[in-house]
């Protein structure tokens, strides 16, 4: 095994609780704007959390370390998650949180690279997993043991792009790269249209190592994600499978969730609802 | 695909450029710098879409194995990866089809590399009306495309003493480069103290103010050709190369252009969206009117054939040249 890994045991508790707070940043970062990416946000918490909070070997204090992990968040419009997760590891102050997506804000609606913590620019989907496997063989070369983790969803395999660099990273034998493949079932237009499925069996059979756990089961993304540490020559795949808007069930609940609109009225009551929910 | 090298009354492949008889040249000048500089230089990667033999990159791939990544015929991925190895402090080169780069891979040079200011440098091979594959393969408004991309450098060389340059300067230009590829054997055109200068035009051939041929990539070497052709007939023609496309040096086209009395502007490129239009666009404003010439390919399609056939059918050729400076405007 390589040096400087995570830990073999994780604090379930302790990861709960940080993906409870990163679901309250994002409440309170939409709050009152009546609309936003809530939805993904808050299902993405669970596995954000494991991330950041037990997987990642990463320094808020020195985000360009090169011996860093990097993490990939390609669905740029998920950056509601990830300004959540930046505040709680300490890249970003909670209290640039409440600008996210007003004008001349440094946090915008979708990610760009030059937000601290960032490492892409998100957001033109498919785009992700390609420039992964660019900083797996860049880490090989320097002989570095760190990791590469790239977020990307269902929707996104719909884009030709995706396939391109998932055959790439096995051409490459890229084992220190880990897709976290979020199966939400949702795009812009509604759910999921293209026949994507079997996800798990079409990774696998691209060369991945493939696991397939319930997204906002911490104790399964934890184990998934200790799998992934081994680097037997082959690229590692999480098929997470998310609920959008989890934790909220009145969010949960509505039809269109990939652009949730929330009246100005309805935000206090949802808000008491996360607390009520997770309390 | 074949690479045939027939040439005279059938599709020529993969390509040179043509008039090189009786021409120095050297064989592979991409490759072969970019191998040579990468000895001193360990964060230089090298990349490929299946296109590595009909880039020039192999010298590098066989001297430096382990920095060498084919992606195969994945142009988007090409892209990315290099995109990746840039963000993690690698310099990365990389080769395909100048139309592939640019008509399949758009979206990702601008948002993976460009907005990004990565460390890509884009060799595109055959950008212009270099071979005879036809549409498909001749990239003749890639200039017009790449030009829309901001924080872009986009550098078409003339010959092979400003292109090793060129290959050993873009590793030191700031951010996402696109050069248009020389490759095989390039002719050596230049004199040995000619200095490229990222963002500088160059006066290859001061005239004596009738006629000044504004002009970029090989086509700066077929207007040299055609200026001192044009001596016999008592023509002292200038010619100003724009080596740089972007940044694009308005200045020196300016002040080359208020020299002369009638322009040719020649673009192994269409005539709209290139280097004419940018030309024109700079003295355009600066509230300079010339009679002008263009020479370059028209907004069209372009058929297969040999290269010798297309360059005559299409009038990019030296006749073309001498006639524009024979007849003027």
């Amino acid at each position: 095994m390589r040096s400087n890994f995570p830990p073999a045991t994780a604090n379930l508790e302790e990861l709960g609780a940080r993906a409870l707070n990163l679901r309250r940043k994002m409440m309170h970062m939409a709050s009152g704007k009546g609309e936003g990416y809530i939805a993904q946000g808050l299902g993405i918490a669970d596995c954000l959390a494991a991330i950041y909070f037990h997987e990642l070997r990463h320094d808020p204090a020195r985000p360009d370390w090169p011996d860093r992990d990097r993490f990939l968040l390609s669905t740029g419009h998920y950056s509601i998650a990830m300004y959540a997760v930046l505040a709680e590891a300490g890249y970003l102050s909670d209290d640039e949180l409440p600008t996210y997506g007003l004008n001349g804000s440094a946090l915008p609606m979708s990610t760009f690279d030059e937000t601290v913590g960032v490492e892409i620019v998100g957001g033109s989907l498919g785009h992700g997993l390609g420039q992964a496997v660019g900083m797996a063989l860049a880490l090989r070369l320097d002989k570095s043991s760190a990791r590469v983790f790239c977020e990307f969803s269902d929707g996104e395999l719909d884009e030709g792009s995706t396939w391109e660099a998932a055959m790439g990273a096995a051409t490459f034998k890229c084992d220190n790269l880990v897709a976290l493949i979020d199966c939400n079932g949702i795009q812009a237009d509604g759910p999921v249209t293209v026949a994507i499925e079997p996800v798990a069996d079409k990774m696998t059979a691209f060369g991945f190592e493939t696991y397939e756990v319930n997204g906002n089961d911490m104790a399964a993304l934890v184990d998934a994600l200790g799998k992934c540490r081994e680097p037997n020559g082959k690229p590692k795949a999480i098929v997470l499978r998310t609920t959008p808007g989890f934790g909220v069930p009145t969010i949960m609940a509505r039809d269109r969730a990939h652009f949730v609109r929330v009246g100005n009225d309805e935000w206090d009551s949802l808000i008491e609802e996360l607390e009520r929910e997770n309390g | 695909m074949a690479d045939s090298q027939t040439i005279g009354n059938r599709t020529r492949g993969m390509g040179e450029i043509v008039d090189v008889a009786g021409k120095v040249t050297e064989t592979a000048p991409f490759g072969n710098t970019l191998a040579e500089m990468a000895k001193t230089r360990p964060e230089i990667v090298g990349l490929t879409a299946d296109m590595g033999r009909y880039s020039d990159i192999l010298p590098f791939r066989d001297a430096h194995p382990d920095r060498f990544f084919n992606v195969g015929m994945a142009e988007q991925n090409l892209i990315m990866v290099a995109a990746g190895l840039a963000k993690s402090g690698k310099i990365a080169y990389c080769t395909t089809y100048s139309v592939f780069i640019t008509r399949r891979a758009y979206d990702f040079v601008a948002i993976a590399c460009a907005h990004s200011m990565a460390n890509v440098k884009i060799f595109a091979g055959m950008p212009g009306l270099v071979n005879g594959y036809g549409a498909t393969h001749q990239a003749t408004e890639d200039i017009n495309m790449m030009r829309g991309i901001a924080d872009l450098t986009i550098i078409d060389p003339c010959d092979a003493t400003e292109f090793k340059q060129v290959v050993r300067a873009v590793a030191d230009i700031p951010g996402t480069v696109y050069v248009r590829n020389l490759r095989g054997k390039v002719p050596v055109e230049l004199p040995e103290d000619y200095r490229f200068e990222v963002g500088k035009a160059k006066v290859l051939r001061e005239g004596d103010g009738e006629i000044g041929i504004i002009s970029t990539g090989y086509m700066s070497a077929r207007g040299l050709d055609a200026a001192k052709m044009a001596e016999s007939d008592g023509k002292n023609v200038g010619v100003l190369h724009v080596g740089t496309i972007k940044p694009f040096d308005t200045a020196g086209v300016i002040a080359f252009a208020k020299r002369y009395k009638q322009l040719i502007i020649a673009e192994n490129h269409k005539t709209t969206g290139g280097l004419a239009t940018l030309v024109i666009e700079a003295l355009y404003e600066a509230g300079i009117q010339k009679p002008l010439v263009k020479i370059g390919l028209a907004d069209s399609f372009f058929e297969c054939g040999s290269q010798e056939y297309l360059e005559s059918k299409y009038a990019v050729d030296i006749p073309r040249f001498m006639t524009a400076i024979r007849d003027g405007v």
